[in-house]
């Protein structure tokens, strides 16, 4: 609704701070007040600093797959409740309320620049983009479909780790996962992850670290151990750029880090070398 | 100096009476044997009452008791023979993880498993038990030696967790990890795992992907420790007792959710009553486990530890 910002409004028509809060934005970087619009159309990624918020994973899939050919798969698998673990079920309600999601992960099919892919994203918003066993269980059936079909997958993480409400069971996705990326390993099926912020903990020591490719986002926070446990840990003073994207990329971990703007591109570079294109 | 946990102090007590009656028969050549006999079958009963009721956290507190058996203390008694292999051929030897080739009933396998210290110089040499990307590097590469020779591959896990310092994530201790669950998988011979402590999240995972998995009664497998758990939820690392309750970290848990094949038993009193002959239990059931699976052909044993994975999780198909 276009409307002049100075026309005098009745009460009720005053523009609510919920308004306000819609038109501007505060840069997670550099603070600074961002016009929201500018922000959206610079894919999130601050025009001042370059700082990268996250995307929602429906975000995240508008800008990696070509328009409307995203197909999803496995939206039927969500979580359950299997320990009866303290204030789960709460959470899953509002990481589905937060999301608009069912689940922290949202898997299918589409096109990259042309490409045929499976594609399997993380979004934030659901629990910290925790992987349960519903997590597991979609990224195991993507590699599988990948596998199965004979094209690559490409995972897009951005998670605190495996999630503690499963207890065991969240441990185990991670031995499932990486047994699925051994058969695309096998099979010289690619298999491209990229590392948005954060990533962390087990999702960052199971399928995250062995793709073929592995590509960060500029400042994405990627680690073992919360920053803390790190720290009390060892004597060892952490760098200024621990646990991010840079730090990583200088420690070997990480081949490449690609800003937003040039995500989509380097793929597809990177998914030509494979696909023969 | 020995730790007495404080469900364990009446049996301590009766122990030192035990002892101290044992000592005057031998000095003053004074028979108590009666007495001894009545003590100890009033232990027996105590051991049994306590040990049947033990909560989630008593087990944890079992798990880390400083005189329960490590790995060595087993590779002692377990095998005919140990010679230990180090170094990761890349940075160096990790201490928390040992490695080496072990004849089990003089049948050679591959044996590796988390080590702790038992006295303070030596709990830092092995880091108290946390791995470092040099440790998961060694084991792998001793399990790719194994697989080389068509040896099986025996790992004991019990570490708290992956070191998490600094060091250690310069040196990609995720990756170290990940990259192991990824080979363990494929890997060509039998792998069985034995949790005989703790079983510390990724860090336990890390050496612990096999056909079977065994755990013994006490020890405690975990996604998290309880002390994290309680942090995160309530903010408040004392409520660990009853995030060890809601973790579900007990091996009979864990058999449960079908993460392990089989609960091992161990002495009464927990296995550092009797380290010998919780050695022996475990080395009964690892020559029960290991035979069957050296019979399988590569490709079957490969499947069937796929499927053991791929099928472990609870889920719901749609919301409701």
């Amino acid at each position: 609704m276009q409307r002049g910002w100075f026309a005098r409004r009745s009460p009720a028509e005053r523009v609510t701070m919920d308004e306000m809060n819609d038109a501007w934005v505060k840069c997670n970087g550099c603070q600074q007040i961002l016009f929201a619009r500018d922000f959206e159309r610079n894919l999130k990624v601050c025009p001042r600093c370059g700082h990268h918020h996250r995307l929602t994973a429906r975000e995240r899939i508008a800008l990696l797959a070509d328009p409307d050919t995203f197909v999803e798969r496995d939206a039927e698998v969500v979580s359950a409740d299997p320990l009866g673990f303290p204030e789960y079920a709460d959470k899953l309600s509002k990481g589905r309320a937060n999301s608009g999601l069912p689940e922290a992960m949202v898997s299918g099919t589409c096109t990259l620049s042309g490409i045929p892919i499976v594609l399997a994203v993380a979004d934030f918003a659901f629990m910290g983009g925790s992987m349960g066993s519903a997590v597991g269980e979609k990224v195991a059936r993507a590699m599988e479909y990948a596998l199965e079909q004979r094209i690559p997958i490409v995972t897009c993480s951005t998670s605190g780790g495996a999630r503690m409400q499963e207890g065991l069971l969240s441990l185990m996705q991670m031995a499932k996962t990486c047994a699925a990326a051994a058969r695309l390993h096998e099979a010289g099926v690619p298999f491209i992850s990229v590392l948005t912020d954060p990533t962390m903990a087990g999702v960052l020591a199971s399928y995250a670290s062995v793709g073929d490719v592995v590509i960060a986002e500029p400042g994405a926070l990627i680690g073992f151990a919360g920053q803390r446990v790190a720290q009390q840990a060892q004597v060892v003073k952490p760098p200024p750029n621990f646990q991010t994207a840079e730090f990583q990329l200088e420690h070997g971990m990480v081949d490449i880090v690609v800003p937003r703007k040039e995500l989509k591109h380097t793929l597809h570079r990177v998914l030509r070398f494979f696909t023969g294109g | 100096m020995r730790t007495v946990l404080d469900f364990e102090k009446p049996i301590a007590e009766l122990d030192a009476n035990i002892e101290a009656l044992k000592r005057i028969t031998a000095e003053q050549g004074i028979d108590k044997s009666d007495e001894i006999a009545a003590l100890e079958r009033d232990r027996e009963r105590l051991l049994r009452e306590i040990f049947k009721n033990l909560t989630p956290w008593d087990r944890t507190l079992l798990a880390r008791h400083p005189q329960r058996p490590y790995t060595l203390d087993y590779i002692r008694v377990i095998f005919d023979d140990f010679i230990e292999l180090h170094g990761d051929r890349q940075f160096g030897d990790d201490g928390a993880i040992i490695g080496g080739m072990a004849w089990l009933n003089e049948k050679p396998v591959m044996m590796i498993g988390q080590q702790k210290g038992r006295d303070l110089k030596e709990r830092q040499r092995r880091n108290f038990g946390m791995a470092k990307p040099e440790g998961y590097r060694k084991a792998l590469r001793l399990m790719h030696l194994a697989e080389k020779f068509g040896r099986p591959v025996i790992t004991f896990v019990d570490t708290p967790a992956a070191d998490p310092g600094v060091e250690s994530e310069s040196r990609g201790i995720s990756e170290a990890i990940a990259r192991n669950l990824r080979e363990m998988i494929a890997l060509k011979v039998p792998i069985v795992s034995v949790v005989i402590g703790e079983g510390g999240s990724g860090g336990a995972l890390g050496i612990a992907v096999a056909d079977r998995v065994l755990m013994q009664e006490y020890a405690i497998y975990s996604v998290i420790p309880p002390e994290g758990c309680a942090a995160i939820l309530w903010r408040d690392p004392k409520r660990a007792p009853e995030a060890a309750e809601a973790l579900k970290l007990t091996a009979h848990d864990a058999l449960r959710f079908g993460v392990v094949d089989e609960v091992i038993e161990e002495p009464l009193g927990g296995a550092h009553r009797d380290p010998l002959a919780a050695a022996q239990i475990v080395k009964e059931a690892l020559l029960r486990h290991l035979p069957p699976l050296q019979k399988m052909a590569v490709g079957k044993l490969r499947e069937s530890r796929y499927e053991r994975y791929r099928n472990i999780g609870v889920w719901q198909s749609g919301l409701e």
